[in-house]
C-alpha cells in the first residue's frame, strides 16, 4: 500500500462551519487526478464541487451522501502511491492542509479538537507537538491570579483536554495547542492573568484594571437594554465571550445559578447534546418571543365535516391534479380570508419606533418539522394565490423545508403563522408566536367525534383550533372575532361567497 | 460534465455559424467579432504584429489557467477566498497591455489579468487571497497599486495620483479599474467630478460584467453606463470587453489623450463574469444557465484563437505549447501556494503605519513577550 492522504472539508465560503455531502463523483478504487471533482457539497451559501488536491487511487469515502460534515473533518482517503506506509511524523510544513495518516489510522481521531476558523486552510490539525510554556513570570502571575475566569475553559468539551491547567505548579507545565480557538482561550487566560497582575500592582489604566466581562459592543447594548448584568452571564463564545444567545438564555432563567459544567457529575447513561444550529436558533427565537410578547391563547372546536366533503370533491377536479388537497390548505385559505377582514392580526409590534406595523400583504408562515429542526418558511403574498396555486405553494414550501433547502429569504418577512400539530395526531396546543408576528394558529387533528348536529348526537368530523396572539397588539375581542371567522370558514366553506 | 468543467469550457465558434451579437448596441466598439472575424471601426483602428497577437493569446490563456487553478485551490482549502476573472480576460489583458512605462494602474481585487501584464508574479497576488500578506509586489516598480477591496475607493486614489502626475509635469496617466456595481458608489462619482474639474490624466476603466454580485445592471442604471460620462463632462466609450483588440485600441487612445492633457475618459468594457462573484457566491441563485451559454459563444479567448488559426498566424503546435505552458504555470502556482510560509505574527503591527505609533509599539512588545513565554516547538 502506498502513502495515504486525507482531504479535509475546507471552508469554501468564508466562515462556514459545515457542509452536506450532496453526491460523490468518484468511488473507491477510482483513479483521480489533481483537480478532478470528487464530490458536491452544499453549504449555507452554495452548492459547490470539491476538486481533488491529490492524484492517486480512492481508498475510502468517509461519509455517505446526505451527511453533514464539519469543516476540517476528513472526507476522503486517497492512496497517492509511493512505497510503504506514511511516516508517522507530521507532514512537512509545506502542506498545511494535507494530513498524512498511518495506514491503521484511517478515519483518524474524531475531530473533537477541531476549530472553525475564517480562512479556508485553517488551523494546522497536524501540529500535534505542544510547546511547553516556559516556567517564569507569566505562569507565576496566573498562579496568583485571584479570579481566573471560568469562562476561559468553557470551550472544553468532555472530549477535549483542558486548555490550560487551572492551578499550575512547578510540575504541571501548561501547554499550548495548535488551534486558533484554543490559542484564543489561552490568550484570554493570559490576558486575565495580566489584568489581575495589573490590578494587584498599579492601576495604570483604570479601564483595564477590573475584569470586564468579554462581549462585543452590540451584545453589551443588548444586555443593557434588557437590564442584564453581563457579569452574571456565562459566555459560550470563543474564549468565554458572551454572545447574544447567552444574554437571551440568562434572561430566560434569571434566578438560575451559573451552570457549572463540572465533569464527573454526569450520571451514567446521560447524553449531552451540544446546542447549536437550528436548535439554538429556535431556542433564542422562542425565548425572545415568549418574554417580549404577552401571549394570549384562545380555543375553538369546530365541526369541519362539510369542509372535509368539499376537500374530497375538489381533489377530483382537474385543477388540483397532482396537488395535495390537505385540510391545511383550507386552514391556510381561511386564515388569509379572515386576516383580510381583520387586518390588525396581520401586523407587527415595532417597539423601537413605538408603532404597530400593519403589513401590506399576508406572508403566510407554515411551521415545518424537518430532520434538522423547526423551520418556518412562508408563502409570500398568499392572498394573491388561487386555491390550486396555494396548494402548490404549500407543497413546495414543506418539501423544500424537509430537504433542508429552504432559502433564508423564504423564512424572512413572515406576517402570520400556522402550525399544523394535527399531523402528529394531537388535538391542540398553545403555540408561541414567531418573533415579529402578532398571531399564530395551531391546527389540531381532524377526528370523528360525537357532536350535536341538528339537535341530535351524530358522528362528525371535528377539529380544535388554538390562536395565540400578542396582547400588546390584539385584544380579546379582535382575537376572538378572527378565530371565530376562521372557524366559520372551516365549518361552512360557503362563507367564502359572503366574504 | 461537472460545473467546474462547464464554467471553463471554451466553445470554439464554428466559422459561418453566427455567434450571438450583443443586441441593440450601435455604439459598441468591436474589432474582432465573436466568430473571430477582424472588422474595422471608423474611430478606432489597431495595427498589431503577428508576434504581438500570439503574445496576447498567450496572456489570455495563461491568465485563465491561473484563475482556474486558484479557484480549485480555494475549493481545496488552500485559499481563504478567490475572485475569479473568468470571462473578463480580454478586458483586463487589453487594458493592461495598453499601459506604458510610468503609467500606474489602480486595480480592484479581480484584476489578475492586469497584474499579469504588469509582470506581477501570480503567487504575489495569491498570497493576498491566502491571507499571508496584503499582496506581495512592489506597487511602484510594477506600476500597479495593491488590490483594493473597498468598492470604488481606488478611483479616488487614481484621481489623486493623476493630479500629482499633472503637478509633477509627468507625461504619464493613471488607469482606474472599477466594476459596474462601483458606479453606484459615492467615491466613484466624487473621483469623476474631481478628475473632470482638474482635467486629470486618469482613465476610468469599468468592466461591466453585468452583475454587482447578484444585482443586475438594469437595476442600477437607467442609462448605459458609458453615457454617464457625458454628465461629468468627459468622453464615454463602450467597447466589447470580450474583444481584446478593441479594448487595447480604445484604452491606448484614452491613455494617450490623458497623457497629452486632454483629461479623463470613461471606458465601459461590456463583458460578462462567467464564474461566481467570488468563491463564496453561488450565481445559480440569481441568474439562469442560458445566459451563461449565450456568453460562452462570445468567449474572449475562443474568438482570438479562431482568428489566429484561420488567418494562419498560429498553428496547432503553438496552441499546444501554450496549453503545456499553462499546465506548468498551474503546477508552479499550486506548489508555491501550499509552500507559502506563514507570516510572522508581528507583521500585523509592522505594516499599519509608515512610522510606528507608541500604542502599537507597546502592543507589539506585549505580543512578542507573550509568545516568547513558550519554549520552542519540537522538544
Amino acid at each position: 500500500m502506498g502513502r495515504l492522504r486525507q482531504f479535509t472539508l475546507p471552508d469554501v465560503g468564508e466562515g462556514l462551519t459545515e457542509g452536506e455531502i450532496l453526491s460523490w463523483l468518484v468511488a473507491v478504487g477510482d483513479t483521480v487526478t489533481v483537480n478532478q471533482p470528487l464530490c458536491e457539497v452544499e453549504t449555507a451559501k452554495a452548492a459547490v464541487e470539491l476538486p481533488s488536491p491529490f492524484a492517486g487511487t480512492v481508498t475510502e469515502l468517509l461519509h455517505e451522501v446526505g451527511t453533514t460534515v464539519d469543516v476540517g473533518a476528513p472526507i476522503i482517503t486517497i492512496d497517492v502511491g509511493g512505497d510503504g506506509p506514511a511516516p508517522a511524523a507530521a507532514p512537512p510544513a509545506s502542506a498545511p492542509a494535507e494530513e498524512a495518516v498511518e495506514a491503521g489510522l484511517i478515519g483518524g481521531p474524531a475531530p473533537g479538537g477541531r476549530t472553525s476558523v475564517l480562512v479556508g486552510y485553517g488551523p494546522r490539525t497536524t501540529e500535534a507537538k505542544r510547546r511547553p510554556r516556559r516556567s517564569g513570570t507569566a505562569v507565576a502571575a496566573r498562579a496568583t491570579a485571584p479570579q481566573a475566569p471560568a469562562e476561559a475553559d468553557h470551550g472544553s468539551g468532555p472530549d477535549r483536554p483542558p486548555l490550560l491547567a487551572t492551578a499550575p505548579d512547578a510540575t504541571t507545565k501548561p501547554v499550548r495547542h495548535g488551534g486558533l480557538e484554543v490559542g484564543r482561550a489561552a490568550e484570554a487566560n493570559a490576558a486575565a492573568a495580566a489584568a489581575a497582575e495589573a490590578a494587584t500592582s498599579v492601576a495604570r489604566d483604570p479601564g483595564r484594571g477590573a475584569l470586564r466581562p468579554l462581549a462585543k459592543p452590540p451584545v453589551r447594548k443588548y444586555a443593557k437594554d434588557l437590564g442584564v448584568d453581563l457579569a452574571t452571564v456565562p459566555g459560550s463564545g470563543p474564549g468565554g465571550v458572551i454572545t447574544r444567545a447567552d444574554v437571551d438564555a440568562a434572561l430566560a432563567a434569571p434566578a438560575a445559578p451559573t451552570p457549572e459544567r463540572a465533569s464527573g457529575t454526569e450520571s451514567p447513561g446521560e447524553t449531552r447534546v451540544p446546542i447549536k444550529g437550528v436548535r439554538k436558533h429556535t431556542a433564542a427565537a422562542m425565548v425572545a418571543s415568549a418574554f417580549t410578547a404577552p401571549h394570549v391563547t384562545e380555543f375553538l372546536t369546530v365541526d369541519v365535516t362539510r369542509m372535509m366533503k368539499l376537500r374530497g370533491r375538489l381533489a377530483e377536479r382537474p385543477e388540483f391534479a397532482g396537488l395535495t388537497v390537505s385540510p391545511l390548505l383550507f386552514v391556510a385559505r381561511a386564515v388569509v380570508l379572515a386576516a383580510r377582514r381583520h387586518p390588525m392580526v396581520n401586523s407587527s409590534w415595532d417597539d423601537a419606533a413605538q408603532e404597530i406595523v400593519l403589513k401590506g400583504q399576508v406572508n403566510l408562515g407554515i411551521a415545518a418539522a424537518t430532520p434538522r429542526g423547526l423551520v418556518v418558511p412562508n408563502v409570500k403574498d398568499a392572498a394573491r394565490l388561487t386555491l390550486p396555486e396555494l396548494a402548490a405553494a404549500l407543497t413546495a414550501l414543506t418539501s423544500t423545508a424537509r430537504e433542508g433547502r429552504t432559502a433564508p429569504a423564504d423564512m424572512a418577512g413572515g406576517t402570520i403563522t400556522i402550525t399544523n400539530v394535527g399531523v402528529f395526531g394531537v388535538d391542540t396546543g398553545t403555540p408561541i408566536l414567531n418573533p415579529g408576528e402578532s398571531a399564530i394558529l395551531a391546527f389540531g387533528t381532524v377526528r370523528a367525534m360525537p357532536w350535536v348536529h341538528r339537535g341530535k348526537v351524530r358522528p362528525r368530523q371535528v377539529t380544535t383550533l388554538a390562536l395565540s396572539f400578542d396582547h400588546r397588539v390584539i385584544d380579546g375581542e379582535l382575537g376572538s372575532r378572527f378565530l371565530a371567522d376562521v372557524g366559520a370558514l372551516l365549518h361552512d366553506p360557503g362563507n367564502v361567497w359572503a366574504w | 460534465m461537472t460545473a467546474l468543467q462547464q464554467a471553463t469550457e471554451v466553445v470554439d465558434p464554428v466559422p459561418g455559424a453566427q455567434a450571438p451579437h450583443l443586441p441593440g448596441q450601435p455604439d459598441l466598439v468591436q474589432l474582432l467579432t465573436p466568430e473571430g472575424e477582424r472588422v474595422e471601426h471608423p474611430e478606432y483602428s489597431i495595427d498589431v504584429s503577428d508576434d504581438e497577437l500570439r503574445a496576447v493569446y498567450r496572456d489570455l490563456a495563461l491568465v485563465r489557467r491561473w484563475d482556474v487553478e486558484a479557484t480549485a485551490l480555494q475549493r481545496q482549502g488552500e485559499l481563504g477566498i478567490w475572485a475569479s476573472l473568468l470571462g473578463q480576460e480580454a478586458a483586463q489583458v487589453g487594458a493592461g497591455r495598453a499601459m506604458e512605462a510610468g503609467d500606474m494602474a489602480f486595480p480592484t481585487y479581480r484584476e489578475h489579468g492586469v497584474a499579469w501584464t504588469r509582470g506581477v508574479d501570480p503567487l504575489h497576488v495569491i498570497s493576498l487571497f491566502r491571507g499571508v500578506d496584503m499582496g506581495g509586489w512592489d506597487p511602484i516598480a510594477a506600476g500597479l497599486n495593491l488590490y483594493t477591496v473597498v468598492i470604488g475607493a481606488q478611483c479616488l486614489h487614481a484621481t489623486g495620483y493623476a493630479m500629482a502626475l499633472q503637478r509633477d509635469g509627468a507625461e504619464h496617466a493613471a488607469l482606474a479599474f472599477l466594476g459596474d456595481g462601483a458606479t453606484s458608489q459615492g467615491e466613484v462619482n466624487e473621483a469623476m467630478i474631481w478628475a473632470a474639474a482638474f482635467s486629470a490624466p486618469v482613465v476610468f476603466f469599468c468592466q461591466n460584467n453585468q452583475y454587482a454580485i447578484s444585482v443586475p445592471i438594469e437595476r442600477q442604471s437607467r442609462v448605459p453606463l458609458y453615457q454617464r460620462a457625458a454628465g461629468f463632462g468627459f468622453p464615454g466609450v463602450r467597447v466589447d470587453g470580450n474583444d481584446v483588440l478593441a479594448v487595447l485600441a480604445v484604452t491606448r487612445a484614452a491613455l494617450a489623450a490623458a497623457r497629452e492633457g486632454q483629461g479623463p475618459t470613461f471606458i465601459e468594457a461590456f463583458t460578462y463574469r462567467m464564474g461566481a462573484h467570488t468563491t463564496s457566491d453561488d450565481p445559480t441563485r440569481y441568474r439562469l444557465g442560458g445566459e451563461l451559454e449565450q456568453w460562452k459563444l462570445r468567449d474572449p479567448i475562443a474568438r482570438l484563437k479562431a482568428y489566429l488559426s484561420r488567418s494562419g498566424i498560429a498553428d496547432a503546435a503553438f496552441f499546444d505549447g501554450v496549453d503545456a505552458e499553462g499546465d506548468e504555470l498551474a503546477a508552479r502556482i499550486r506548489k508555491g501556494t501550499v509552500e507559502m510560509p506563514a507570516p510572522a505574527g508581528t507583521e500585523i503591527f509592522d505594516s499599519v503605519y509608515a512610522e510606528q505609533t507608541p500604542e502599537l509599539a507597546r502592543q507589539r512588545a506585549e505580543f512578542v513577550a507573550y509568545h516568547e513565554g513558550f519554549e520552542e516547538a519540537g522538544e
